[in-house]
């Protein structure tokens, strides 16, 4: 009697034989693809690692002075506010003395190039969404799973096909972060008055001056919004991207989990967070002051 | 056709949904706006328009929402396209031309103002006003002389640095006008242009806007809601609704001959001694021996104290030449002022 009616307590699973065949064929296939095209994948990527390589071999190689006068300047240049410019310069002083300079200039390059390569790949995609309804139902439910896969779980194939080192890293950085950005992006646009859009056309506008002289000047709050939770989400990602060779604050944050270094974790944590704060209140000034005609409004 | 028709509608429907062009037939076999919703789920936009709009008139085209006024007007310009008709503008058929074509036409032959104004938020007030002639891709010594012209014009001098939300309601529909105006085109569609103004501002508009016709003489088709706003400024007046044209006619057409208990409601509270003129309503006797006479476009309500204080108390109605072509007595002035369709039934002794 009982063992009729297992199946109503047990789930009718799939035999352990067949699940193991299954898994095994997926690994297969995916090795095989990966030997085969591995590194001409790989190779795709040169030009990306050599800008990375660049950048990083800069700002290690400047006088530690020249960087910081140069992230002061960028900080001036975005913000306009001498508070954020004091902060930051705080912040790099207080990261060089307790010796985590290099490590941060690791970090800060790695995640310039993947913000970068983030945004050359989210806006395009953004605004294709935001034309195309297709589109929009084709990239959610991607963004969806890239957005809620644990990380961990996409580095295995980046790994098997790439291995360990600087671009699998940027790469894995970069399908968690670029999801903000895209979705931001579309989102702008889709918000765009539709009065202005038509006044627009009524004018003779042609699609490309519609896009660059209405649509993305006025979705720009949102597009800003999305660069700037991309950074953040790329500056979360520097520890698990640092479990497959990602030089940077990452490497010993990683380290001191393993051997329960607490104060080299929280240093190095704090330096992370320290980045974040810069990068946020930069690209956010940045983003408000573009909204300058917002200002004085008429009531 | 007569030579002074600049755009022609002819036929014209509109159907929202899927399957537009299947559900245009059924229309014209008889399916109303009504059972197209329930049993077909597509929404009649547009029934059977046929409009003339003639050249230097403004034209307004006036009905309650959902009568389909601005569908009417965006189909002038293609921001809708038509599911079956013709539209000709300068006897050209619009409706077939391509992209580019398109976008030639709106650049040059064809200019718009909208309810909500359509400002460009991040450009300040002359490049907004200098947008249509940015769009064509013009010389900028032109762009900004003809721009500070337009601005100039619409009183707005001194405000081109600003922003557009820094202006009141009725400054950014200056800013709207003098944008459209900037490309000289021919044609001007105005879509509840004033509505979303306060009466007083909106007044002020009509009246620039009139000096401005009196001057430029565009053929301006001009969307509202408001009878009293139709019949202030309009030379011509269409009624819609439900997406049916219900009568066409001169402002005193409408007031003096409504086509039927729906305008009759509509132009109940209008003051009809401002909107009738003499030559509407006077007899075509001659009167002899009296020497002047009021003028055949001068309106009731101004006649009206002239004529009653006058011994016979009827007057001789004269043209511009001042020639007698018939007398206004206070009786007739008196009828026509009279609300139509509400006559006591009972008169008290």
């Amino acid at each position: 009697m009982a063992d009729e009616t297992s199946w109503l307590i047990d789930f009718p699973a799939m035999d352990r034989v067949d699940l193991r065949m299954l898994n095994k064929g997926i690994d297969a296939g995916f090795k095989s693809f990966s030997r085969e095209y591995g590194q001409l994948i790989e190779n795709l990527f040169d030009p990306l690692l050599f800008f990375l390589v660049w950048l990083e071999k800069l700002l290690l190689g400047a006088p530690w002075f020249i960087v910081i006068i140069a992230m002061s300047a960028l900080a001036w240049a975005g913000s306009r506010s001498i508070k954020v410019v004091v902060g930051v310069i705080l912040s790099f002083l207080v990261i060089g003395y307790f010796g985590m300079w290099d490590n941060t200039m690791r970090t800060l390059s790695i995640i310039t190039v993947c913000t970068l390569m983030s945004i050359a790949i989210g806006l395009p995609l953004g605004i294709l969404m935001a034309r195309s309804d297709r589109a929009q139902a084709i990239v959610t439910p991607i963004l969806d799973v890239m957005q809620t896969m644990p990380s961990f779980v996409y580095l295995i194939p980046v790994v098997m096909l790439l291995g360990i080192g600087k671009v699998p890293g940027l790469i894995a950085v970069v399908i968690y972060a670029v999801a903000p950005i895209i979705r931001l992006t579309n989102l702008g646009i889709r918000l765009v008055d539709k009065e202005v859009l038509e006044a627009a056309q009524a004018f003779g506008a042609s699609p490309s001056q519609k896009l660059f002289g209405v649509q993305i000047p006025l979705a720009m709050p949102n597009i800003m919004a999305g660069i700037n939770q991309t950074i953040m989400m790329a500056l979360a990602m520097v520890v698990i991207a640092s479990m497959i060779g990602v030089k940077g604050l990452g490497q010993p944050v990683l380290k001191a989990i393993t051997n329960q270094y607490f104060s080299m974790g929280l240093f190095n944590g704090l330096a992370i967070v320290a980045l974040a704060i810069i990068f946020d209140r930069v690209s956010q000034a940045y983003g408000h002051r573009l909204q300058e005609h917002r200002r004085n409004e008429h009531s | 056709m007569s030579d002074n028709i600049k755009i022609s509608v002819k036929g014209l429907y509109k159907i929202f949904g899927s399957e537009a062009d299947r559900m245009v037939n059924l229309v014209k076999d008889g399916v109303g706006k009504q059972q197209l919703l329930e049993e077909y789920r597509h929404v009649l936009g547009l029934k059977d328009i046929n409009l003339d709009i003639e050249t230097s008139k403004l034209h307004v085209v006036m009905g309650l929402s959902g009568s389909g006024k601005s569908t009417l007007i965006r189909h002038l310009n293609r921001l809708i396209d038509p599911t079956a008709g013709e539209i000709l503008v300068n006897g050209k058929d619009i409706v077939h031309l391509n992209d580019a074509e398109l976008q030639d036409y709106r650049r040059h032959d064809i200019s718009m103002v909208f309810q909500r104004f359509g400002l460009l938020p991040h450009r300040k007030v002359f490049d907004n006003v200098a947008y249509g002639l940015n769009i064509q891709k013009l010389p900028s010594a032109e762009i900004k002389e003809r721009a500070m012209r337009w601005i100039e014009r619409v009183g707005l001098s001194g405000f081109e640095d600003h922003y557009p939300t820094q202006l009141s309601g009725g400054m950014q529909q200056r800013v709207g006008l003098a944008r459209a105006l900037a490309t000289d085109a021919d044609i001007l569609l105005m879509d509840e242009a004033f509505s979303a103004l306060d009466p007083l501002i909106r007044t002020d508009m009509q009246t620039m806007l009139l000096e401005l016709q009196t001057e430029l003489n565009k053929t301006i088709v001009f969307i509202t809601h408001d009878l009293d706003e139709a019949l202030r400024i309009g030379d011509h007046i269409a009624i819609l609704r439900d997406g049916m044209m219900i009568q066409q006619g001169g402002p005193q057409d409408i007031v003096m001959n409504p086509a039927d208990d729906y305008i009759v409601d509509f132009i109940r509270d209008i003051n009809r001694g401002r909107v009738v003129h003499l030559e509407k309503v006077m007899d075509s006797e001659i009167l002899s021996g009296v020497e002047g006479g009021l003028h055949a476009t001068m309106a009731l309500e101004d006649a009206l104290p002239l004529v009653t204080s006058c011994e016979a108390q009827c007057l001789p109605v004269v043209d511009d030449n001042g020639k007698p072509i018939g007398s206004i007595s206070v009786d007739s002035i008196a009828k026509a002022m009279a609300r139509p369709g509400d006559a006591p039934t009972t008169v008290i002794r």
